[in-house]
């Protein structure tokens, strides 16, 4: 059961809710993976101890200057402009690789090894009975897809038949597209006001439009704005699963790094609730296929 | 011309209503143009109510495509994509276009020549005008790659027009994070205000921002909104930004004025002028003004 926690747009809850539902259902020893890798932000939350790291990146391509020929190849093939053949010199513009292999593929010569570009790093470790992962971005890159795609991979191949949290970055673009692949049900989580609603479509689009899973909505700071995330979710029926009440003692509690069922105790069992209710849902949205 | 760009780190803190409010404050004194570059999530047109002149497609990218008629199944283009976006199907291999990068790689292997690359349109770009100043803005369609090609155009055309008619201050609203489509809002600022929340995330999330925009050698103002909901974190701001000599220009409060605001569609400081909030971003823009015009 792979539940993604997405919400359009930034800083909705998507942090708290996900770290809050899995510390309600740790008794499954879920798994947890902050896919956000520009800003990571679940283990100050949860409070892992990481005891694993590796650099990941992208395989750019280098070049054997006894066997190259500067026929050019390479550069013709590249879509992204990687590589530039100028007389008898090779330059490559690690920076815009997105790994593909198609120079090393396409060399007449057998020219074109491959190197690790680092982009950023994956560490895990455990937080209680929690199996927790992250990628981070390094500072100055501007591909956050790979490392999102390799630390699912890392993962996710272990862990069949577990319950798998990603938390995911904010936005509708390819970091949450490549978050939500081969999710089993999709939580939005926003706010009811009108950017929360506006991000709010977006994210349906992406999540229940463009990649037909099955999704449901968590609203946070109910109570704040207007009734139109209500409206919206009624009209297209998706399912309300949560509802976190506007209330400024959440909001300091988790300024200070407190999770919303650390300060709220008695929210657990509505966590665990919303637990229950997603798959139900991602179960009756299997049957009706 | 000067170019600000309002970015955060950590999505939700602010940078749109802080961007709307500094667009009516700015435009009191001065010819303003405005760009959205939040393009996958574009929201500040919800604020600024604009007249929508002009509307563009965006060609962004391109994704691969299978001639079933021409395809032996041999499954060479599966082996060599890298993006798991050839889906292996009963009959025939598939491509997930939302996975596909447009590498070309399975184009160029394909020992049949069935596959070819087309070119996707991957969303729309607005030329606006709204009582301001003229307003550039997007919208990327669900799951696209290619924000930061698309926030590169958004921001060109806002110059360029702003350029053409002698505007002199170009308002960036940026993208939460700090990946490419936050590169791609801060080339060519001359400064980034970093909307910044006294929180663990927001701290952290700062610092990160902050890093990107200096490894950019873009120079970083700070404003804390919410600033009362952590007095102690906020105090950790300031140490923060006191240590590494960044000019702290605003301290917001915590206040439910700014998403009724939100509601009616308006920037806060012309909601409800007289507030403490409209009162504390007026003295943040009269700050960041004086940074402008002394070389900024």
């Amino acid at each position: 059961m792979i539940i993604a926690i997405a919400s359009g747009k930034g800083g909705t809850g998507k942090t708290t809710v996900a770290t809050s539902l899995a510390l309600s259902i740790a008794d499954r020893a879920p798994l947890f993976l902050d896919c956000d890798v520009e800003e990571p932000n679940a283990a100050l939350f949860l409070r892992p101890k990481l005891d694993h790291r590796r650099e990941v990146g992208v395989p750019i391509p280098h070049i054997d200057p006894d066997k190259c020929t500067y026929c050019g190849r390479c550069a013709q093939v590249c879509v992204w402009h990687v590589i530039a053949v100028v007389g008898r010199k090779v330059l490559v513009f690690p920076e815009l690789c997105h790994g593909c292999g198609s120079c090393t593929l396409n060399c007449p010569e057998g020219a074109i090894s491959e190197l690790l570009n680092v982009r950023g790093s994956l560490e895990s470790g455990r937080a209680g009975p929690i199996l927790f992962g992250q990628g981070t971005l390094d500072v100055g890159q501007a591909m956050a897809v790979p490392v999102i795609r390799q630390l699912k991979h890392e993962h996710l191949p272990a862990a069949q038949g577990a319950v798998v949290i990603l938390d995911s970055p904010p936005g509708t673009a390819c970091p949450v597209v490549e978050t939500m692949r081969g999710a089993d049900f999709v939580l939005l989580v926003t706010e009811p006001t009108p950017f929360g609603l506006h991000d709010l479509r977006l994210a349906v689009q992406v999540a229940r439009d463009e990649l037909g899973l099955p999704v449901g909505v968590v609203i946070n700071r109910d109570g704040a704005g207007d009734e139109g995330v209500d409206e919206y979710c009624a009209a297209e029926g998706l399912p309300i699963l949560l509802r976190i009440p506007h209330d400024r003692r959440i909001a300091e509690a988790i300024s200070e790094g407190k999770t919303l069922v650390e300060a709220l105790p008695g929210y657990r069992s509505r966590f665990v609730g919303l637990y229950e209710r997603i798959v139900q849902a991602a179960a009756s949205w299997k049957e009706g296929r | 011309m000067k170019q600000v760009v309002i970015l955060s780190g950590k999505g939700g803190t602010g940078k749109t209503s802080v961007a709307a409010a500094l667009a009516h404050l700015a435009s009191q004194d001065m010819r303003i143009a405005l760009a959205d570059a939040d393009v996958d999530a574009a929201n500040l047109d919800l604020v600024l109510r604009p007249t929508r002149l002009e509307e563009h497609a965006f060609m962004g990218g391109q994704v691969a495509i299978i001639d079933p008629d021409r395809c032996t199944r041999c499954g060479r283009c599966y082996e060599v994509c890298r993006f798991d976006a050839v889906v292996p199907g009963e009959d025939r291999y598939r491509i997930d276009p939302l996975a596909c990068e447009g590498c070309a790689s399975c184009a160029y292997q394909c020992p049949e020549g069935a596959i070819r690359v087309q070119e996707q349109q991957a969303g729309l770009w607005f030329r606006s005008d709204t009582r301001f100043g003229p307003l550039f803005h997007a919208h990327l369609f669900a799951g696209q790659e290619n924000s930061g090609k698309l926030v590169t155009m958004v921001k060109q055309q806002a110059r360029l027009l702003a350029l053409d008619e002698s505007r002199d201050l170009l308002i960036v609203d940026g993208p939460p994070g700090i990946g490419c489509p936050v590169i791609a809002a801060s080339s060519g600022a001359n400064l980034a205000l970093l909307v910044a929340e006294p929180t663990v995330s927001g701290i952290h999330d700062l610092e990160r921002i902050l890093a990107t925009v200096s490894h950019f050698r873009v120079p970083a103002l700070v404003c804390i909104n919410k600033a009362d909901l952590n007095p102690g974190r906020t105090a950790a701001i300031e140490a923060f930004c006191a240590a590494g000599a960044i000019e702290l220009v605003g301290k917001l409060p915590y206040d439910s004025v700014v998403t009724k605001a939100m509601v009616q569609g308006q920037p806060v400081t012309a909601y409800r002028p007289e507030g403490a909030m409209a009162g504390a971003l007026r003295e943040m823009w009269a700050r960041i003004g004086h940074k402008l015009r002394n070389g900024g």
